[in-house]
């Protein structure tokens, strides 16, 4: 059994549908890729996957245990699922070590001296632990998107949901944050990302799934959807990457 | 899509953090305490406002004010309040479904009867806070042999005076619907003075400083009394002469146009320099860049601000009573005065809510819509 399923669903903003019947499955250790046009659906999948937002029809099963619907133990659920978002969202306030010991102190209830040995350790292993004490606004973008992702990463989550984590940096920091990504691959870390990055996308994903009028209009290895997709829609989605230079 | 039974949760997982459960999966926490609790409250709130209705029947007796009509109407409040007991009863019914449906191995049911029993609870005990506030007010206005109603809610006495006190209080709109006019443009011209720019503009901006530092300092009530009294005192031509609401305005005009210029000037402020930088590469002056590009972007956002600040000025209104003008809070007194009670002065107050409330609302109204946009140009 997969361990997340996502089983026909449906969500609307008013007349404008967002999925229409979507299904999805990811297995343990996969590293899905949600590619598509903006709007497309992306950004929301993983916001709903996490509690975020709801949706209208359908269910989300993550160890065959349904996530979505009343009843639903949402702050418990997102104990589990990680998300990191475009925007980075640190908490301008705290400093880096506060931003990641917030969560696993105040919600898991472990003590702050192990959290923070912890948090120093995942700090180092990202090259950032000469900036613990700082104040986010003394990163650089790429940075304070490292430290999202370690504050993610702290909770211990077993999904981790990535949501075009790259496309608010300056190109030349694109590198240093999907380094750690593949690094978390490589350990195998269960992720979902939605991103812009083909050529990322390419070598990193397990899994390629092109979203198109709230569906998942083609999916498949990296090689098959780049390399030779079936679908016109997908061709023509890959087409215009091409063409911005982008693949 | 609930009958879902081939689950029990807590799959061990080893990823980063070691070995650990699947959290969510977690079968849900007993609510029936909660249950009993919302039943328990919402039996006692309904007893307690039965005998608060009974007491208040005394009341009509008392007020002579007693007959089918009243009966009728507190028989109403009375079943009004009875709902309140279905939610409980809900709340009780569904955890015990919750437990069946546990003790049956189906979790995903037990977790949405769960929720539900939860959430039935909570309304209960939401509505049962709001019934008890009802109550205590209504003890407060019974209370001391309805000592409170009589002082403050006379209605004989509100009634007879109220067209009197109704036309008073056109003084009060009269005075803040003009003053409101100039405060405007007086606050517009203060903050534009405050931010000329360059070595010449220096005296000029100190002087709106200075002006804004003394009215924001200086209580309305000293100011309106200091011109009220002073200018007239003073014999200057044309001035000596003006009446005492036209006195009143201009001091509330020098005192909300201080606040104004700020509001004014924090809204030209919040307009990002890049929009200035855009103007002025067009080749527009700094002044035209004010009128055509900032001001008008500015007065869009500080709308919710000047708007607070209207309200508080039609409040202030009512201060112009220690220059002797009749405004309604003045009319009101001596109504007050002669028939040792104050009812007249609720009719005031209650005059003045009823102005202010349609304008709070409509602020929040626009606050919230440049929300909404902010957010649709944000994504």
């Amino acid at each position: 059994m997969a361990m997340i399923e996502i089983r026909d669903i449906y969500k609307n903003y008013g007349d404008h549908k967002v999925f229409n019947g979507l299904s999805l499955e990811v297995d343990e250790h996969q590293v899905v890729c949600l590619i598509g046009p903006s709007g497309c659906g992306k950004s929301t999948l993983l916001r709903c996957m996490n509690g975020l937002e709801s949706i209208q029809g359908g269910e989300i099963r993550i160890h065959g245990d349904r996530m979505t619907g009343p009843g639903v133990d949402v702050n418990a659920l997102r104990r589990d699922v990680g998300i990191v978002f475009q925007s980075f969202n640190l908490f301008p306030h705290m400093t880096v070590l506060e931003n990641v010991t917030l969560a696993p102190v105040k919600v898991l209830g472990e003590r702050r001296s192990e959290v923070e040995a912890k948090a120093m350790t995942l700090l180092k292993r990202i090259g950032l632990e000469h900036k613990a004490k700082e104040y986010p606004d003394r990163l650089s973008g790429g940075q304070q998107q490292r430290v999202a992702i370690v504050r993610a990463l702290a909770m211990g989550p077993m999904v981790l949901l990535l949501d075009e984590i790259t496309s608010a940096l300056d190109p030349e920091l694109v590198s240093e944050v999907l380094n750690i990504v593949r690094d978390l691959a490589a350990e195998g870390m269960t992720m979902l990302l939605a991103t812009h990055e083909m050529g990322f996308a390419r070598e990193v994903a397990s899994k390629i799934c092109f979203l198109c009028d709230g569906k998942v209009h083609e999916e498949g290895p990296p090689a098959e959807i780049f390399g030779n997709p079936k679908q016109e829609r997908t061709r023509a989605f890959l087409q215009r990457i091409i063409e911005a230079g982008r693949l | 899509m609930s009958s879902n039974t081939d689950n029990r949760g807590g799959q061990t997982l080893g990823l980063l953090g070691g070995e650990r459960r699947w959290s969510a999966g977690t079968p849900p926490k007993d609510v029936t305490g909660w249950a009993a609790i919302a039943l328990i409250v919402s039996v006692l709130v309904l007893a307690a406002s039965w005998k608060t209705l009974t007491d208040v029947r005394a009341a009509t007796v008392v007020l002579k004010v007693d007959g089918l009509l009243a009966d009728a109407i507190l028989v109403i409040c009375g079943l009004v309040v009875l709902p309140l007991i279905w939610p409980a009863i809900q709340s009780l019914r569904k955890s015990q479904a919750a437990k069946a449906a546990q003790a049956g191995g189906n979790l995903v049911d037990a977790r949405v009867a769960t929720a539900a029993s939860r959430d039935y609870a909570y309304i209960t005990l939401g509505f049962a806070a709001a019934v008890v506030t009802l109550l205590l007010v209504t003890k407060f206005f019974i209370a001391n042999d309805l000592a409170v109603s009589r002082t403050f809610f006379l209605l004989p006495l509100i009634f007879s005076s109220f067209w009197l006190i109704l036309k008073a209080f056109w003084i009060n709109i009269y005075i803040f619907v003009v003053a409101e006019i100039l405060v405007l443009i007086w606050g517009l011209i203060v903050a534009v003075a405050r931010l000329v720019p360059g070595e010449a503009g220096r005296p000029i901006r100190m002087m709106s400083t200075v002006y804004t530092d003394m009215f924001r300092g200086l209580p309305a009530i000293i100011n309106i009394y200091l011109i009220g009294f002073g200018l007239s005192l003073t014999g200057l031509p044309w001035v000596k002469d003006f009446s005492q609401e036209s006195f009143a305005i201009l001091a509330l005009t020098l005192t909300y146009g201080a606040y104004v210029a700020e509001v004014y000037r924090s809204g030209i402020e919040s307009i990002h320099w890049s929009q200035v930088a855009a103007a002025r590469s067009l080749g527009l002056s700094y002044f035209q860049t004010l009128r055509y590009v900032i001001v008008p972007q500015a007065v869009r956002r500080i709308i919710p601000p000047l708007l607070n600040d209207f309200i508080g000025l039609q409040k202030d209104t009512a201060l112009v009573n220690v220059i002797g003008s009749i405004d309604a809070f003045n009319q009101a007194k001596i109504v007050a005065s002669n028939h040792f009670n104050l009812s007249p002065v609720t009719t005031v107050a209650i005059l003045f809510i009823l102005i202010t409330i349609p304008q709070a609302r409509f602020v929040d109204r626009l606050v919230e819509r440049d929300q909404r946009r902010m957010r649709a140009g944000g994504s």
